[in-house]
């Protein structure tokens, strides 16, 4: 890896269904940032991270993970990439450890290592009563957990987010939050969608504004005040202002 | 809205789920109706030549009828029941623990009484319904051969649908207050699978002991049933001679199953409500791990495979599923075992049951791991090229197919070594076909929805099912007649082949 590489390197993306939902997008996300990719529904947010991650192939357009091209070389740029949707999909007949070790063995981690880890992130996450039970009974909040949990068991260099405080409760949403916030710290980065906006205002670094497939704004908080001319505006008020300007122009 | 009207209306919704969801499962989420009623009046006209070929000769059956007429005819009604009892307690167990609208019902300002018995009664029409649809082609072959006395059958088949019914919802209730909820639902469900074949299975278990043949008919026709049957003249019979016309015993008979199902919906239609609380009260039972075991270490292969082997072992409904095709395994291993002691040429019978049951078991564990797979965002984004991940899969298919068809191939061989041959490459040729077809139709979804597995491709059903039959029938003539043999091989090679060509995933 060369030296102040970008994380994540998304050239002219593309992707059309019945209609096009990602637009030729250019997004760059540097190493250890915490980023925060919002927009509308149907913006083309979760369809670009789906590629990203390798979970949808792109019509056009180039994505480079770490320096890895991971259209040409998928399984290496997924080695270092962790992706948790917004819908957990864990095994209802596994316990949350025997989904880490499971998902420790498909990255090849050692189990010397995975062990202690999903231990501790379990632990970390709240989940030390329910180790050793099936995560059937689990509320949503628990397996989000898990899946998150899981994400991390093979410590990721990049860590993709669609919507991942969905159907948490407060105190579980810290703790996720803190858990992301250790990691961009220890130079992880992370993306992530989310529509709740204080969180993005509070947590990202900076912050990317998608509408129709296509990057609108984008900045730290301050950087988009001042796009915007208003320096004490919120970012509710600026994101609802972009969006409404992208609908009229479109 | 008068209460009469509400539960008028009520009904009518009742019916039009049902319709829906019965409309789901023949056409898949598309909906395609016109497709569904002509693919289902082709089917049932299609349907009148096995019927013919199973039935037609007993058109000319007149009342009064010999005891082994009388027999074969109430077994025959009695497994017709035992179907669609089974076909029963899945639709109740579906409405206590799978209909989303109880919240809704439960907490509306409705009687709930009255609300759960128009429910009862939708679960006893759509049995009925179901069952008047698949005897109709048996039902008119008897009335074009023997006369209009045989509509009389309809009229059994009625009778016999309404009390499988209540029985279904009195047995699943009084299931749940003795067990509790959780286990309700996976004994519910085994039983709903296994009843029918076992009644075929036990049949069969009886003649291999007695005559050493499959046939389960050298049981009910023989002079030993005869002598244990009771009277001509008692009660037992009235349904085989209702099915015959008689009057008598057809109007005894509808009014013995209205009288039960009304007696059903009044003692549980009360406690049908509490019945439903205490289910989304105790909705998951929390299962511990007996032991607390290290991680292992192993190819990314490895943690696949032991992930497909746990949560294979560890879902009984799942398991029962399957098992009901592995049930029919018991009467060719019975007969293999009594063929050690007296060289049975029934023998070669079990070839192709053997071969038939491999393909049908490797077709529903190919669905399983291929396409029913829960984490799909997870295993997609995992390091390892979609090749060894497909891979993985079918060696888990073909490891549990393996371990259970060997010893019975093992046993096989000390018997007669060629047979054995043939039954080994029938029942690899066989899974392997199987298998290959569920991956060309891969369509992901969670492994809950394995019920509806034939639902997503109609195509890749009945190609799995001739195939299946067709290698059965190929590896049965090439033990007596290879010629024969490799027509039927070349037709199943040519449908496999058909098969892939219209497949989506063959690029």
């Amino acid at each position: 890896m060369k030296p102040d590489q970008s994380a994540l390197q998304v050239r002219r993306l593309t992707k059309r269904f019945d209609r096009l939902a990602v637009d030729a997008l250019d997004l760059t996300v540097r190493t250890g940032e915490f980023y925060a990719l919002l927009g509308p529904n149907g913006a083309g947010k979760a369809t670009t991270l789906r590629m990203v991650a390798g979970l949808l192939r792109p019509d056009a357009g180039s994505v480079s993970v770490l320096g890895i091209d991971a259209l040409s070389d998928p399984v290496a740029a997924k080695q270092i990439t962790a992706w948790v949707s917004d819908e957990p999909m864990i095994y209802d007949k596994l316990t949350p450890l025997e989904y880490l070790e499971f998902v420790a063995g498909l990255w090849g981690i050692d189990p010397a290592v995975s062990e202690p880890s999903a231990h501790d992130l379990l632990v970390s996450l709240g989940l030390e009563p329910h180790l050793h039970e099936r995560c059937e009974g689990f509320s949503k909040g628990m397996r989000q957990k898990v899946a998150l949990a899981g994400a991390l068991v093979h410590d990721p260099r990049l860590i993709i987010l669609d919507e991942p405080l969905t159907g948490l409760d407060a105190l579980s949403a810290r703790h996720v939050k803190g858990l992301l916030q250790d990691r961009v710290r220890a130079g992880c980065t992370v993306i992530m969608t989310t529509h709740i906006l204080e969180v993005a205002e509070r947590m990202a670094d900076r912050i990317g504004v998608i509408a129709a497939g296509r990057l609108v704004a984008e900045g730290t908080l301050t950087e988009l005040r001042q796009q915007n001319g208003h320096n004490d505006t919120s970012l509710e008020d600026m994101f609802i202002a972009l969006v409404d300007s992208e609908a009229a122009a479109a | 809205m008068s209460s009469a009207t509400a539960l008028t209306w009520f009904a009518r919704h009742e019916i039009r789920l049902a319709w829906r969801e019965w409309l789901a499962m023949m056409t898949g989420r598309r909906g395609r109706k016109r497709a569904a009623v002509i693919g289902l009046i082709v089917f049932a006209a299609i349907m009148h030549l096995p019927a013919y070929a199973v039935i037609g000769r007993f058109a000319d059956l007149q009342a009064p009828l010999d005891k082994s007429s009388l027999i074969v005819i109430t077994a025959t009604i009695l497994l017709a029941w035992a179907l669609m009892l089974s076909q029963a307690i899945e639709s109740v167990t579906r409405v206590f623990y799978a209909r989303a609208d109880l919240d809704l019902i439960m907490s509306s300002p409705v009687r709930l009484t009255n609300v759960f018995s128009v429910r009862i009664a939708a679960i006893a029409l759509t049995v009925m319904a179901m069952a008047l649809l698949l005897s109709t082609p048996f039902v008119d072959v008897l009335v074009i051969g023997g006369g209009i006395r045989w509509f009389a059958a309809y009229g059994v088949v009625i009778a016999i649908g309404l009390s499988a019914a209540a029985t279904a919802i009195a047995f699943t209730i009084v299931l749940f207050h003795l067990i509790g909820p959780s286990r309700t639902r996976l004994v519910a469900q085994i039983l709903a699978a296994i009843i029918g074949a076992g009644f075929v299975i036990a049949l069969q278990i009886a003649a291999i002991l007695s005559y050493g043949t499959l046939s389960r008919f050298a049981v009910l026709t023989s002079d030993a049933a005869a002598a244990y049957a009771p009277d001509i003249e008692s009660i037992v019979w009235w349904p085989a001679r209702a099915a015959l016309g008689d009057g008598q015993a057809l109007l005894c008979l509808l009014a013995g199953s209205l009288l039960l199902l009304g007696a059903v919906m009044a003692i549980f239609s009360p406690r049908f409500a509490g019945t439903v609380v205490k289910t989304s009260a105790n909705a998951a039972p929390v299962h511990r791990a007996s032991r607390i075991k290290s991680f292992r270490s192993g190819s990314r292969q490895q943690a696949l495979r032991s992930k497909e082997f746990v949560l294979l072992r560890r879902d009984p409904w799942l398991i029962s599923q399957s098992l009901m095709q592995l049930l029919y395994l018991v009467p060719p291993a019975l007969l293999l075992w009594r063929s050690f002691a007296n060289s049975s040429a029934a023998i070669i019978l079990i070839t192709p049951v053997i071969v038939m049951a491999a393909g049908q078991l490797a077709g529903g564990l190919a669905w399983l791991t291929i396409s029913g797979e829960d984490a799909a965002d997870l295993v997609t984004t995992a390091p390892l090229p979609p090749s060894r991940v497909t891979r993985a899969k079918i060696e888990v298919v073909l490891i549990v197919i393996g371990v259970i068809f060997a010893p019975l191939i093992g046993a096989l061989a000390f018997t007669s070594p060629p047979q054995a041959v043939v039954t080994a490459i029938g029942v690899v040729v066989a899974a392997a076909t199987a298998t290959a077809i569920q991956l060309w139709f891969r369509v992901q979804t969670r492994r809950s929805q394995f019920r509806r597995r034939q639902t997503s491709s109609r195509l890749a059903t009945f190609a799995e099912a001739f195939s299946s039959i067709g290698w059965a029938a190929t590896a049965a003539l090439a033990l007596s007649m290879p010629l024969p043999a490799l027509v039927t091989g070349l037709v199943t090679a040519a449908i496999v082949a058909a098969t892939w060509k219209i497949s989506p995933r063959r690029e």
